[in-house]
């Protein structure tokens, strides 16, 4: 039987593969964005869980407010990716340190 | 009696006011006519006055005038008031007769300068800071014409402003001045301390409780507060009256026109000192120690100013050093109690010594401004009036007997004689040698002057007449005074009980009591000065004057070889000038420019302002390593932080 | 609305006016309004004097009304003698800087006008608040017009003084508002009569003074935290110095009595040796570094600070004078001391805006402050010359001007002190002196030393006026400051009972 447990340490597992995927990747700014949207997949994961589990629709509600967020987010990561392969003829994650002190 | 003492303060003033910022529209005649009226009605109702006070018609006044500033809670009055009695009387007559004098000479000395109405509103503004000077009854008033004087001073040396050296002479004078009225202020704040008020009667009244009162200074010993406040004011004097070692600034004062170095610089302000101590007299009687200070002090300016006179060539810094030596010599009358004898030689020497400024004067118009002495001899044919005038101030000065200045230094030296204070032995020896000196010194210039080669130039030669009316007036009305003026005033001034009430001696220092009983009328006076060793030591000095520069001109050369260092040591002044602006001048410069460059500039504002700002951006400058700009950087550490922070909160 | 609130926001209201119309009524159209808006003000500042009731200590004029009721603070206005000459001082100030950039000041006028009139009204606020909120208010307030001033209006290296101007008093007053709340949670309110009454321990006290002490001190300034003021005046423009050097010094006075004082006496008394000692170094150690400035407006300053020296010598002095066995009147000097340092807050700011103002003029002409540019200034300038030597003269503490009165007064205190204090602070005599007739020595006097000078034009009708006016107040004040010391004198001996009094 699958139980709370599981779906639990799928998240976690799908939120640690995105944490590292941040951590890790220094060539490419999309899959930056992609393990960004992951990491929101791993949320919404729990929330489902958690709702199921609880019986309390509400979370399954939160989801869909994030998988929102999550597309407009993608989307203006995007937009921004775009206009700063523009600039930087780059989407090198290493490039981008403007924010050097 | 308010109305008329007003008067007499405020016309000068107001003559003052009217010549100096109305000038150009009253014209060169208007300025000198006003000034001169308001001078000449200050002198006519200053000797009603003195009539006045002398008849028993008038009592000693003291009131105020205003209140100057009152501090009600603690019950303390600042006050412009005056103390007018015999002293103050005495003082304001001389004062304005001199100041008329001196403005009637001015129309003929400052003949040709453009800055002929601000001279004359200068002096008269002199005039009117000096009678509130005179006429105080409180410490404010004493200071704020004490100060008042010194500022005209400042303005009138400096008069010439376009000639580096007087501007460099005004500034020094105010500044030594100031030496001494640092020391004055002192002295009248711990007279204020004591006593309370400002007032002359109330501080008089508390003299003795003052003279017990203690004050320590130096870690544990500890003084009596009259003697610190009365060291304190003569501090003061040597300031104003250029007592050693403060003298440095009146040779130099002499680049002031002539009138004013015969009015301020020798008869009436620089003998504000001695009038302030004689004034003090209650103060200074009660404590030895500073009169023995005052003694020492002006028996060394009389004695060692004397001898720089003999070296100088310019004709108006002869003078200046006789004036030194004189202020000398009353500031030892008063270091020996004999107030009355310092006031009395103050009085004549102020009509000899404008008498011999305003001849040196008269000589310089007449040689179109030569001062040197070198360059004179044998005026006595081109210039009559002059050469006579002179003569008499000369006979004055040295104490021929019967002139005025025999009765009053003779006086003097008698009352030194009989002082037992401590130091009074040296003073007399000073004052006995300062007569040689005087006889020496004066009649060199008269000699050099009037008598022997001429030695002028000859395009000055062209133009050498004798003075218009205007400056030989002035010498005529001068001169009286200087020959007469001692034959009826000895006996009231010095032996009688004209000062009495003004001038208080303690009984244990009344020299003049002591020499009171065997003054038997002025011809008494003079034919037992005729024995004194006085006479002869000046019979001497113009002997020898007459032997060095008349007899045998070569002499003084070959003396001055012999002696060079002597020389040396005499026309460098004791270096004392060296050692103030070597010394003290520049020490103050190299500490100021030490303290701006090394305190303001490298500690507070290089160490603690700018380098508290180049710490805070160092700080910085190690902490941008932290900012590396990676945001996998940022995001494990925010993780790394989230873990740690849950984990301590678990734990 | 009372007179107090007029005199603080009518200034305001005026630089707003000017601000708005100054561009579309030209130039000399926001001169004009500058100047009526200024001298209406002044005229109506008389109606302090005039309805001033002499016989009181306690606050006049007072106005209160809650503004933050939730946190206590009121909108608080009141004057007593202290406060009112400091108030009479910007108003007579301000007409004479609107006059004296009358012509000087060619880039933005309007905009030049309106911050001085917008500073005078936060002074006044700051010199009639009661509240410490209002007041720490009109204090922060005041800054950003004198730094605009300074910044825009400036010479070369303004944005260094700027900064610095701005850094250090804004550093100090930060520590003030810690205090200010500090003294709310306490007394429950901010009213500053209120804080005097408040009882404080002497540890709560020492940290107050402190704090305060840190905000005055900048202001004063009193060494070792003056360096801002030589950089500012230097590089203010003409009227920027004057009102900084009349003024805005004053606050720290002003504070001290105000604040320090009355709400920490014990740690008054405490650290009184060291403030003493602070204001004996200003007057001597400053004494010899203006010796040696070669820049007019730098040594101008440093004689500021040495003035001010005086200023918080005489009152400090309160604490050091002691009662000795033959039981010497002590209160006499308390209150001359405190009266001194009052006296010459007022003078210091008639001399040193004269003396700015002086400079001003020789700057607008020849484009130089340095002493070496000059020489014989007099022959080419006579009137200028003569007021020139009048104001050096007052500046060195002649008796007859303003300059004198306080000097004396506090020397006079400063005796029954310690004779070394005297001592030391009398040293003025000498220093100021020579600092001052040194300057005017190379300056004014002496033969024309080059081309520059000798095409100088005397000064105009304008400048004449604003010169006379001020000679005449210095004069006036010397010569009777029996009126100003009449005003202040029931508030400095009600300062004084609070001050003796322990609150321990």
């Amino acid at each position: 039987m699958v139980g709370l447990t599981h779906y639990l340490a799928l998240s976690g597992v799908l939120f640690a593969i995105s944490l590292a995927g941040i951590f890790i990747n220094r060539k490419n700014m999309i899959l930056l964005l992609m393990c960004i949207e992951l990491l929101l997949l791993a949320v919404n994961f729990n929330f489902i869980a958690f709702s199921r589990f609880l019986g309390d629709p509400g979370g399954q509600v939160f989801v869909f407010f994030i998988l929102t967020v999550a597309a407009s987010e993608a989307a203006i990561g995007l937009a921004i990716l775009v206009v700063l392969f523009r600039s930087k003829s780059s989407i090198r994650v290493d490039d981008m340190n403007a924010m050097k002190g | 009696m308010a109305t008329v003492l007003l008067t007499i303060v405020l016309s000068p003033l107001l003559a003052a006011v009217v010549a100096g910022f109305f000038g150009r529209q009253i014209g060169r005649s208007g300025a000198h006519t006003v000034t001169i009226a308001g001078v000449g009605l200050a002198f006519g109702l200053s000797a009603y006055v003195l009539s006045g006070l002398l008849s028993g018609s008038m009592l000693p006044y003291n009131d105020t005038v205003y209140r100057w500033l009152a501090l009600n809670s603690v019950g303390l009055t600042m006050e412009v008031g005056f103390l007018v009695d015999n002293l103050t009387a005495l003082m304001m007559v001389v004062v304005t007769f001199v100041s008329l004098m001196v403005h009637i000479y001015t129309i003929g000395y400052m003949h040709d300068d453009d800055g002929y109405q601000r001279f004359f509103s200068y002096i008269s503004l002199f005039t009117f800071a000096m009678l509130m000077l005179v006429m105080a009854n409180n410490f404010l008033q004493l200071f704020f014409g004490w100060e008042a004087v010194g500022v005209v001073s400042y303005l009138l040396i400096g008069f010439w402003y376009k000639r580096p050296t007087a501007i460099f002479a005004n500034m020094k004078a105010f500044i030594v001045n100031r030496v001494g009225d640092f020391g004055f202020l002192l002295g009248i704040a711990a007279i204020l301390m004591y006593a309370g008020s400002l007032d002359y009667v109330d501080v008089f009244a508390q003299a003795s409780g003052m003279a017990e009162a203690q004050i320590s200074l130096f870690g544990s010993g500890s003084w009596s507060l009259l003697t610190v406040a009365c060291i304190g004011l003569f501090i003061g004097a040597m300031g104003k009256s250029a007592q050693v070692p403060l003298h440095v600034w009146l040779p130099d004062s002499m680049e002031g026109p002539t009138p004013i170095s015969a009015l301020i610089h020798a008869a009436t302000m620089v003998t504000a000192g001695v009038f302030m101590v004689a004034r003090m007299s209650p103060l200074f009687e009660l404590s030895e120690a500073a009169l023995a200070f005052v003694l020492v002090i002006g028996a060394t300016t009389a004695l060692f100013t004397g001898l720089l006179g003999l070296v100088q060539t310019d004709i108006k810094r002869v003078v200046a050093y006789s004036t030194l030596s004189q202020l000398g010599y009353m500031t030892v009358a008063l270091g020996a109690s004999a107030y009355a004898a310092g006031i009395f030689h103050l009085m004549t020497h102020a009509f000899f010594k404008a008498l011999l400024f305003l001849a040196a004067g008269s000589v310089i118009i007449g040689l179109h401004h030569e001062q040197d002495m070198r360059k004179m001899g044998g005026l006595k044919k081109y210039m009559p009036v002059t050469y006579w005038t002179c003569l008499a101030g000369s006979l004055a000065l040295i104490g021929f007997p019967g002139t005025a200045g025999f009765f009053s230094k003779d006086a003097l030296i008698e009352a030194v004689h009989f002082s037992e204070i401590a130091g009074s032995g040296y003073a007399y020896y000073c004052v006995l040698a300062g007569v040689f000196l005087t006889a020496l010194y004066s009649f060199r210039m008269f000699f050099l002057v009037f008598h022997g080669k001429e030695r002028i130039d000859e395009d000055a030669r062209h133009h050498l007449h004798e003075s218009p009316w205007v400056v030989t007036l002035p010498l005529v009305l001068l001169a009286i005074p200087s020959l007469l003026i001692g034959w009826p005033t000895i006996g009231p001034l010095l032996f009688g009980d004209f000062f009495a009430g003004a001038i208080q001696v303690l009984p244990q220092h009344d020299v003049l009591a002591e020499m009171r009983a065997d003054f038997h009328g002025p011809l008494g006076f003079l034919l037992h000065g005729l024995q004194s060793p006085v006479l002869a030591l000046a019979f001497a000095g113009v002997v020898t004057a007459w032997f060095l520069y008349l007899k045998n001109p070569l002499l003084p050369r070959e003396i001055r070889g012999r002696l060079s260092w002597a020389y040396t040591l005499l026309s460098n002044k004791y270096y004392f000038d060296a050692f103030n602006e070597q010394v003290l001048a520049r020490g103050a410069r190299l500490l100021g420019s030490g303290l701006w460059h090394g305190g303001d500039r490298a500690v507070i504002d290089g160490v603690m302002v700018n380098g508290s700002a180049h710490a805070i951006g160092r700080l910085a400058g190690l902490l941008r390593y932290a900012q590396t700009g990676y945001l996998y950087h940022y995001a494990f550490l925010m993780v790394a932080g989230l873990c740690g922070l849950v984990g301590w909160l678990i734990w | 609305m009372g007179l107090l609130s007029i005199l603080v926001w009518l200034p305001i209201v005026g630089g707003l006016v000017v601000l708005a119309v100054g561009d579309r009524l030209g130039e000399n159209g926001a001169r004009w309004v500058a100047l009526a808006f200024s001298m209406l003000i002044f005229v109506l500042s008389l109606g302090l004097y005039t309805g001033f009731d002499f016989s009181t200590s306690s606050m006049q004029f007072v106005e209160r009304s809650a503004w933050i009721p939730a946190f206590n603070v009121e909108y608080y206005l009141g004057v007593d003698g202290i406060s009112t000459p400091l108030i009479l001082l910007s108003t007579f100030l301000t007409p004479m800087i609107i006059v004296a950039a009358w012509e000087v000041i060619q880039q933005r006028p309007a905009q030049y006008l309106a911050a001085f009139l917008i500073l005078e009204g936060f002074m006044i606020g700051v010199f009639a608040a009661l509240d410490a909120i209002l007041f720490y208010v009109f204090w922060e307030a005041m800054l950003i017009p004198m730094f605009l001033v300074i910044g825009i209006w400036g010479g070369e290296r303004r944005v260094y003084a700027t900064l610095k101007f701005f850094l250090y008093t804004f550093l100090g007053s930060v520590l003030m508002l810690v205090a200010l709340i500090y003294l709310y949670l306490q007394a429950g309110s901010f009213s500053i009569p209120g804080f005097h009454d408040l009882p404080l321990t002497a540890a709560a006290q020492r940290w107050v003074f402190l704090a305060f002490l840190i905000a005055f001190a900048v202001k004063v300034p009193m060494w070792p935290v003056h360096t801002w003021l030589p950089d500012a005046h230097v590089e203010a423009p003409t009227g920027g110095s004057v009102v900084l050097a009349a003024v805005l010094l004053k606050m720290g006075g002003y504070g001290f009595v105000r604040f320090s004082m009355p709400i920490a006496p014990d740690a008054s008394s405490a650290l009184s040796g060291l403030m003493i000692a602070l204001s004996l170094i200003a007057v001597v150690y400053i004494g010899f570094v203006a010796l040696v400035q070669t820049d007019m407006k730098k040594l101008i300053a440093y004689s500021s600070i040495a003035h001010m020296g005086f200023v918080t010598l005489g009152f400090f002095l309160v604490f050091a004078i002691v009662t000795d066995g033959a039981g010497l009147e002590v209160g006499r000097s308390a209150v001359m001391g405190v009266m001194g340092g009052m006296v010459q807050m007022i003078s210091h700011g008639l001399i040193s805006g004269a003396m700015f103002l002086c400079v001003g003029v020789l700057y607008d002409r020849m484009h130089s402050r340095r002493i070496a540019d000059y020489g014989g200034v007099i022959n080419t300038m006579p009137k200028f010359g003569a007021l020139m030597v009048f104001f050096a003269m007052a500046n060195a503490g002649l008796p007859g001007t303003s300059g004198f009165v306080g000097e004396f007064l506090v020397i006079l205190a400063s005796f029954q002190a310690n004779f070394w204090c005297a001592f030391l602070a009398a040293t003025t005599l000498i220093l100021g002196a020579a600092y001052t007739l040194w300057m005017i020595k190379r300056v004014v006097f002496g033969d024309i030393a080059n081309d520059n000078v000798r095409e100088l034009t005397d000064i105009n009708r304008r400048e004449g006026l604003l010169l006379v006016i001020l000679a005449a107040s210095v004069l006036a004040l010397g010569v009777y400051p029996a009126p100003l010391v009449e005003m202040l004198e029931p508030s400095v001996a009600n300062l004084l009972t609070h001050v003796t009094q322990s609150k321990l």
